[in-house]
């Protein structure tokens, strides 16, 4: 698998992070931070606990406003993404306690990925007529492909909270889709799976960056998982950035090993 | 009262009244196909749930994709008698691809989609396979792993693109790339198609389906198209198929069973087949289409019945009751209403109607057999309280036996004179008879031309007088219906001489819902003992409404509530067992539940799920050698094959219980 990532050819840079700092009262969670993503990559974040990497997702798509720093998206710098802004240029993320709607059906988690895509009226979309039954059936025919794609099918009618945790994760994952993202944030898309699971779930990841171009940050505990998957890695600990290359330089790096095997003082 | 020949006779002037002019000049299935695509060309042939819709193909449709299919194989090299691998699930294009095939003389051979690599490198081999048509990528890179040991193999087709993009292999093309480059052809010899479906005659070979291998390696089964023809008119016209019908493809290809009912009959009788979304959308699928016609093996009756079972259990006390009520009021006159038997009281009538009203229709409609006219099963034997079970609640299911050398049609259960142990009359144009050691000998025009390269096994498959021998024992009754009571060869005797028929025992254990597979050993042997496999939906849900926590398979199997539950199953079985004289010696002494599953990935089971007994018997010699000893436990390291290649140890100490047995009846007596 690896080898075919390394084969594959990256653009530009999409997003890039300049000294990122984030504090919450006198903890610092973020510290200077700085790296880039570039087009149709996929980028590991990993580190131990409290590291800080869901605080850095979560200034990638506008939850937390960094006090320094700047973040630089399709070119445009600023201090704070807004989540809206960042939803309708084309980021979307799954989060790592899963947030569907459990009561609602599988289709219709996935289609309120859709919303913002939807732009008939209110009374139009009530009395489904015209424009709203067009986009409608438009936005029912993106979600299936997702649901194909991601072989959900005997899953579509099924109340959410009735599922697997497995398959609530991949649920969550087709919702993302759904939003037709460009930049797709995957907060452990795999925590909590068996083997067989998380080998599906590689395999989705891989098919998604490749079928849709999608660029993907993911924050992954499985070693194995992003060495195959990721092209770049950037390694944290204790909200500084201490390692950033691919996988081979990042598994041979002597701080990266130190954090993660611990030192003797 | 007529004789069932006279019937018979009826049911073939029918026949003639329905089906097809257009189908009965052609000879083989490319021509039946030509036929259809120019005499209903806007009728719908094949349907397939895509995207969440059913998306249709109608024959002038589905004549088009087979022809440029077939354009296209050949411009590849794709020759007269070449064999065509197909693999994956049931898909209109894998359809298309077996009649591409017998359009240009070449010979379709379906293989089991679930089989693991190494198995399918044994196949390919054996039929020298030059070309293959799979699915998708998984089936893809299964072929890839082996594509070094086959020499033979030149090109793969692949119908989903998906997660192919990057696979650089000039071997490999997409579907629709094979589609468009036989257009271009056929644009430039506009005749060449017809010529080559002209070429084709009935006594060629139309397909090649491989046995299960029951009994050691898998042997190519050669079918004519003059055979599969036969065996499809006598099916239609037995149960009066025809344009209208709808039936669900599910079954896996590469058994007779679908390709006798989802190609053969399709294209005799001109009906439409209905390709579900995926494996495990099969439920839905069925209540959305609703099939007249519907073939399945015991096992998924069973699993239908087990899941209505474990669903009612966990209804209202209310539903419980009325749903009990009435079961026992179609146990008693059910069956009997579907005959359209005379003696059924008024009152009964009454109350069957009503039920039918408030449970038996929502049920069929629950099951997607709302409008199923004839329901078949076979494979192996039903447990006959299962099938009184579809029969009470007005599903017209019927019995059938036959096998993948026989084109699955030997015998069939006619309308209305169902019974509940045999599997009905000789079909039209087959000859039955019975040889001396009780084996079952057929002949018919439904019968394998030979074994692929195996001349060894065809001459030892046909006896002198040009009878089929079928391996299985069986007997005729007073009505001419015919019994099968096991495989000839696994008849056998206890030591104290009593018959021991260790399928009949294991298809009694396996009728209860939380029994899932079951195997008996007792032949040379004082008493009879039996794996017992759990089924762990139904023990698992039994186990979760009393409070039991459990963590897998074989922590919920070493139970010992479990086995006090199965245990009372063992027990009512050799009630039952006593009650028969024949067998009332075979009752269960001592059992055993595996602490794994029975797989077939780990060849304990065939990829039909029948069990392999003898293997079984050897994998755990040490478990039968403490169930004979009288131990009362055994510690057991088991080797497994997990779905993704790899393997692992099952480990755990197995319990061992002895289950009361009855005094025979007859000694009572």
């Amino acid at each position: 698998m690896s080898a075919t990532a390394s084969a594959r050819r990256l653009g530009d840079v999409l997003l890039r992070l300049q000294g990122i700092s984030l504090s919450f009262g006198g903890v610092k969670a973020l510290d200077d931070v700085s790296f880039d993503v570039r087009h149709h990559e996929i980028r590991a974040i990993i580190g131990p606990n409290g590291a800080g990497k869901s605080s850095l997702l979560n200034v990638i798509n506008g939850v937390y406003r960094p006090s320094q720093g700047v973040v630089t998206y399709k070119g445009a710098a600023r201090r704070q993404m807004r989540p809206h802004e960042a939803a309708t240029q084309g980021i979307a993320r799954t989060f790592q306690n899963i947030a569907l709607f459990k009561g609602m059906s599988v289709l219709d988690n996935i289609m309120t990925g859709r919303t913002l895509k939807m732009h008939a009226g209110f009374l139009f979309q009530c009395l489904y007529f015209g424009k709203a039954r067009r986009e409608e059936l438009e936005h029912r025919e993106r979600v299936e492909h997702i649901i194909d794609f991601l072989q959900i099918e005997h899953i579509r009618k099924t109340p959410v909270g009735r599922l697997a945790y497995g398959l609530q994760k991949r649920v969550e994952l087709a919702r993302a889709l759904a939003a037709e993202p460009e930049l797709l944030l995957l907060d452990e898309p795999m925590a909590g799976m068996n083997v067989e699971e998380k080998e599906d779930m590689c395999r989705f990841i891989l098919d998604v960056n490749d079928e849709f171009g999608t660029t993907i940050v993911l924050i992954e505990h499985d070693m194995g998982v992003v060495m195959d998957l990721s092209d770049r890695v950037v390694v944290l600990d204790y909200g500084r950035k201490i390692g950033d290359g691919s996988p081979d330089e990042v598994r041979g790096n002597q701080a990266v090993i130190d954090a993660y095997l611990g030192v003797r003082h | 009262m007529r004789s069932p020949w006279a019937m018979r006779h009826e049911l073939l002037l029918d026949f003639v009244m329905t089906i097809d002019p257009a189908a009965k000049a052609a000879d083989t299935f490319p021509k039946l196909l030509l036929e259809h695509a120019r005499m209903h060309s806007g009728r719908t042939s094949v349907r397939e749930k895509d995207l969440g819709i059913w998306q249709s193909w109608s024959w002038s449709e589905v004549g088009a994709n087979v022809r440029a299919l077939a354009c296209g194989l050949a411009a590849m090299g794709f020759k007269r008698g070449d064999h065509l691998a197909i693999v994956g699930d049931n898909r209109p294009q894998l359809y298309w691809a077996m009649t591409a095939a017998q359009a240009l003389g070449g010979i379709p051979v379906p293989l089991y989609q679930d089989a693991v690599a190494q198995e399918m490198a044994y196949i390919l081999k054996d039929a020298d396979v030059r070309f293959a048509v799979v699915e998708d990528q998984e089936q893809v890179d299964k072929l890839l792993e082996i594509k070094e040991q086959l020499a033979r193999l030149e090109k793969i087709i692949y119908e989903d693109p998906r997660g192919l993009r990057h696979y650089t292999q000039p071997f490999l093309h997409a579907y629709s790339e094979v589609q468009r480059t036989g257009k271009q052809l056929d644009a430039c010899e506009p005749g060449f198609f017809r010529q080559e479906v002209d070429l084709g005659e009935p006594d060629e070979i139309a397909i090649m389906l491989y046995t299960s291998g029951t009994t050691g390696r898998p042997k190519g089964v050669c079918q004519t198209h003059a055979a599969l023809i036969a065996a499809a008119r006598g099916a239609c016209e037995f149960d009066r198929l025809g344009p209208g019908d709808e039936i669900l493809s599910y079954l896996p290809m590469a058994w007779v069973g679908d390709n006798l009912f989802s190609y053969a009959e399709a294209l005799v009788g001109g009906f439409t087949i209905n390709c579900p979304e995926s494996g495990d959308t099969v439920m839905t699928d069925m209540r959305e289409i609703g099939p007249t016609f519907y073939f399945a093996p015991p096992r998924v009756f069973e699993n239908l019945l087990t899941q209505v079972t474990i669903r009612m259990e966990d209804a209202s006390r209310a539903k419980r009751a009325l749903f009990r009520y009435f079961l026992d009021v179609a146990r008693r006159c059910g069956a009997d209403v579907l005959d359209r038997k005379p003696h059924v009281s008024l009152s009964e009538r009454f109350l069957y109607a009503l039920g039918d009203l408030l449970i038996y229709g929502p049920l069929r409609n629950m099951l997607g057999m709302s409008r199923v006219r004839a329901a078949y099963t076979a494979g192996a034997a039903i447990g006959p309280d299962l099938f009184r079970f579809y029969r009470s609640i007005g599903v017209n299911l019927k019995q059938l036996y036959g096998s993948t050398e026989t084109c699955a049609y030997v015998c069939l259960q006619p309308d209305r004179q169902i019974k509940l142990d045999t599997v009905g009359l000789p079909a039209p144009g087959v000859h039955v008879k019975i040889a001396d050691n009780g084996e079952v000998l057929v002949r018919s025009p439904a019968m394998l031309k030979e074994y692929h390269r195996r001349p060894d096994a065809t001459a030892e498959v046909f006896d002198d007088k040009g009878y089929l021998r079928t391996g299985d024992a069986g007997f005729f009754d007073a009505d001419g219906h015919l019994k099968i009571i096991d495989r000839a060869k696994d008849v056998g005797r206890l030591a104290s001489g009593a018959v021991f028929a260790p399928n009949y025992i294991e298809n009694k254990l396996k009728f209860y819902p939380y029994i899932k597979e079951a195997v008996a050993f007792g032949h040379g042997r004082g008493m009879v003992c039996a794996f017992i496999n759990i089924d762990l939906g139904a023990v698992g849900s039994w186990a979760e409404r009393r409070n039991l926590a459990y963590a897998g398979y074989s922590d919920l199997a070493g139970k010992s509530q479990v086995y006090e539950l199965i245990q009372r199953c063992v027990e009512q079985v050799n009630a039952e067992l006593a009650a028969d004289p024949m067998v009332a010696d075979s009752q269960v002494q001592r059992f055993a539940i595996l602490h794994k599953e029975l797989d077939p990935d780990d060849d304990e089971l065939t990829r039909t799920r029948k069990v392999r007994r003898g293997f079984i018997a050897d994998k755990y010699a040490d478990l039968v050698a403490a169930l004979y000893g009288g131990k009362g436990s055994q510690r057991m390291q088991t080797a497994v094959k997990f779905e993704d290649g790899r393997s692992g140890i099952v480990e755990a100490e197995v319990q061992i219980r002895d289950a009361a047995t009855h005094a025979s009846q007859r000694k009572s007596a």
